[in-house]
């Protein structure tokens, strides 16, 4: 009885895994097919007739990928980098300074979690177009320097952790609180730094909005507002679309499984108090 | 700096560390939280000046069959794709939680998906749902299905982008295993030596156990799919067949960034805020006596 039950388990999870892969080897395979003879079978290929890797080549050489990539890169990597610097900052002094009102604010830091993303949308677009920053990289990255909610949320909890002697006998050592914060907390809190950066890298990487509100002409691109452009033009070579397909999902996949365990503790961490 | 004494010092270096964050909330959520609802009283172009028109712009919207039209759509997306994500979700958790070997496989292969950008999800599921040459269908067809025109169809174009949905259920299954993991076994067995069934262990002690994770789950997926734009935006076009896919924020996109009626987007995303924050009260005052938090 009991082995026939195990049995069966094995035998969903497996039947599931393969229904959760199919989209992804029904990308590969588009992507490396030959053209529309290929492509509109009935019933459709899995295996294709021949493998077309020079599909990827000719994608790379019809739009300026190498471009929306720096793009994307530049957002991403200074939006990583500056969110958790702020954060972290932020955090830290919620954490470990006293001031009048300190827990008030975090109440109100907390409370801002709550508000939709597009309750504030229209106005920072009408003020970053005062600015002329619209059709510039500014505006998906500025804002980051100022700190993210649950971020600091996150860097405090794990910055309560940290025993308030360290800082003490740094104190009378005579250390400024900046160095505390430099040599002391952030060196201590590096596993939640790294989780925090995984999911910020997945969040600008990924971001389509911003992109599409704020980016206009094609040399300011990210890749996925580049993706949907070149699906408009390439509607039905579908072996173009799925090579292009896969090369904006290919980076965060490989980010994926070499920090998969910080990601899924991120994500843990964030669904669990 | 110097003549401060200690405390003062120390509450002057709290409040410039935490300076950033209040320059932000400033700039960037309470400044904007209250244009937002300054621009809804107004008709604004962007390029010119705002002029003031009072309540106009939410007289319109009552006599507005797309903003009904949107209502509609993202109400019956979010009723459809909510339960669907969550019990995906579980399901998947449950299945991994029972001593599976290979669990750090498995849990890659279903979480996987979920870190697919969005709009490359989108673009692949286009052609996943091509009613003639995809995959979906010609799956369907062994079964004896005749497949719908998904995408094509006004019928069945939020029903494929809440099944489209199932495929990230991966981060609700990791949210729900570490909710798996910190019940006490005790509870399990103590229920098994007592006679228990599978079901009513299921009933009895995992369901209520779990009440904070779903807690969790179904408020920010609420919040979430109330949201919903990319799938729609990809997937949809402008709105799909007969606005069929029409959902609110892409409405509200299309009237401030196609058409530049800020005035008239900024009452439409006021609007939206407030039916959020409605409901999310809604359901914490709903779920107070529903949710076990004894293990907290």
């Amino acid at each position: 009885m009991r082995t026939v039950k195990k049995v069966m388990q094995y035998a969903i999870l497996v039947l599931l895994a393969l229904v959760f892969m199919m989209p992804f080897l029904w990308m590969i395979s588009t992507s490396l097919k030959g053209g529309a003879d290929d492509l509109f079978t009935y019933p459709p290929q899995i295996i294709p007739k021949s493998f077309h890797w020079e599909n990827y080549r000719k994608v790379l050489s019809m739009y300026p990928w190498g471009v929306f990539l720096k793009n994307t890169s530049l957002i991403t990597f200074i939006s990583m980098f500056a969110t958790l610097l702020s954060s972290a900052m932020v955090a830290f002094s919620f954490a470990r300074l006293r001031f009048p009102g300190r827990d008030k604010i975090f109440f109100l830091v907390l409370s801002t979690m709550m508000v939709p993303y597009y309750t504030t949308l229209i106005p920072q677009y009408i003020l970053f177009s005062k600015l002329g920053w619209v059709n510039t990289l500014k505006p998906l990255i500025v804002p980051n320097f100022f700190g993210a909610a649950f971020y600091i949320f996150l860097l405090r909890q794990h910055f309560m952790g940290i025993p308030p002697e360290l800082d003490d006998s740094a104190k009378i050592d005579g250390a400024s609180t900046m160095r505390i914060f430099g040599s002391i907390y952030l060196p201590l809190a590096k596993p939640a730094l790294i989780t925090i950066g995984i999911l910020q890298f997945m969040s600008a990487w990924s971001d389509f909005i911003g992109p599409l509100i704020y980016l206009h002409s094609e040399k300011n691109y990210t890749l996925t507002l580049a993706l949907n452009t070149f699906r408009g033009i390439h509607y039905t070579d579908w072996h173009y679309l799925m090579a292009g397909t896969m090369m904006v999902a290919l980076p965060s996949l490989i980010f994926f499984f070499v920090g998969q365990n910080y990601i899924i503790g991120g994500i843990t961490v964030s669904g669990i108090k | 700096m110097s003549r401060l004494t200690p405390r003062k010092r120390e509450a002057l270096e709290g409040y410039l560390f935490i300076s950033p964050w209040i320059i932000g909330f400033l700039v960037f959520t309470a400044g904007p939280i209250l244009a937002t609802l300054f621009i809804s009283f107004t008709k604004w172009q962007v390029f010119g000046p705002p002029e003031w028109i009072g309540l106009a712009n939410y007289a319109r919207m009552i006599h507005d069959p797309l903003f009904y039209q949107s209502l509609k759509v993202t109400g019956f997306f979010t009723l459809l794709s909510l339960p669907l994500g969550l019990a995906m979700g579980l399901a998947l958790a449950l299945l991994l939680f029972q001593d599976v070997k290979g669990l750090s496989i498995f849990r890659t292969v279903f979480y996987t998906p979920s870190v697919v950008p969005e709009v490359a999800t989108a673009t692949l599921w286009i052609w996943i749902y091509n009613p003639e040459f995809g995959i979906f269908n010609y799956v369907l067809s062994k079964f004896g299905i005749s497949g719908p025109e998904w995408l094509y169809s006004t019928e069945w174009i939020l029903p494929a982008l809440a099944i489209m949905g199932i495929w990230g259920a991966g981060s609700t299954m990791v949210i729900y295993l570490a909710g798996l993991q910190n019940i006490p076994r005790v509870y399990w067995e103590a229920a098994t030596v007592d006679g228990a069934s599978g079901w009513q262990k299921f009933w009895s002690i995992t369901m209520p156990l779990l009440s904070p994770t779903t807690f969790f789950l179904f408020v920010t997926g609420l919040i979430g799919s109330l949201q919903t734009f990319t799938a729609g935006y990809i997937m949809g076009g402008g709105g799909g067949p007969l606005n069929a896919s029409l959902f609110y924020t892409l409405y509200m996109y299309q009237q401030g960034w196609k058409w530049f009626n800020m005035g008239y987007a900024s009452a439409l995303s006021w609007t939206l805020s407030l039916i959020i924050f409605a409901l999310t009260m809604l359901v914490i005052r709903a779920s107070r006596a529903r949710v076990n938090y004894d293990l907290i």
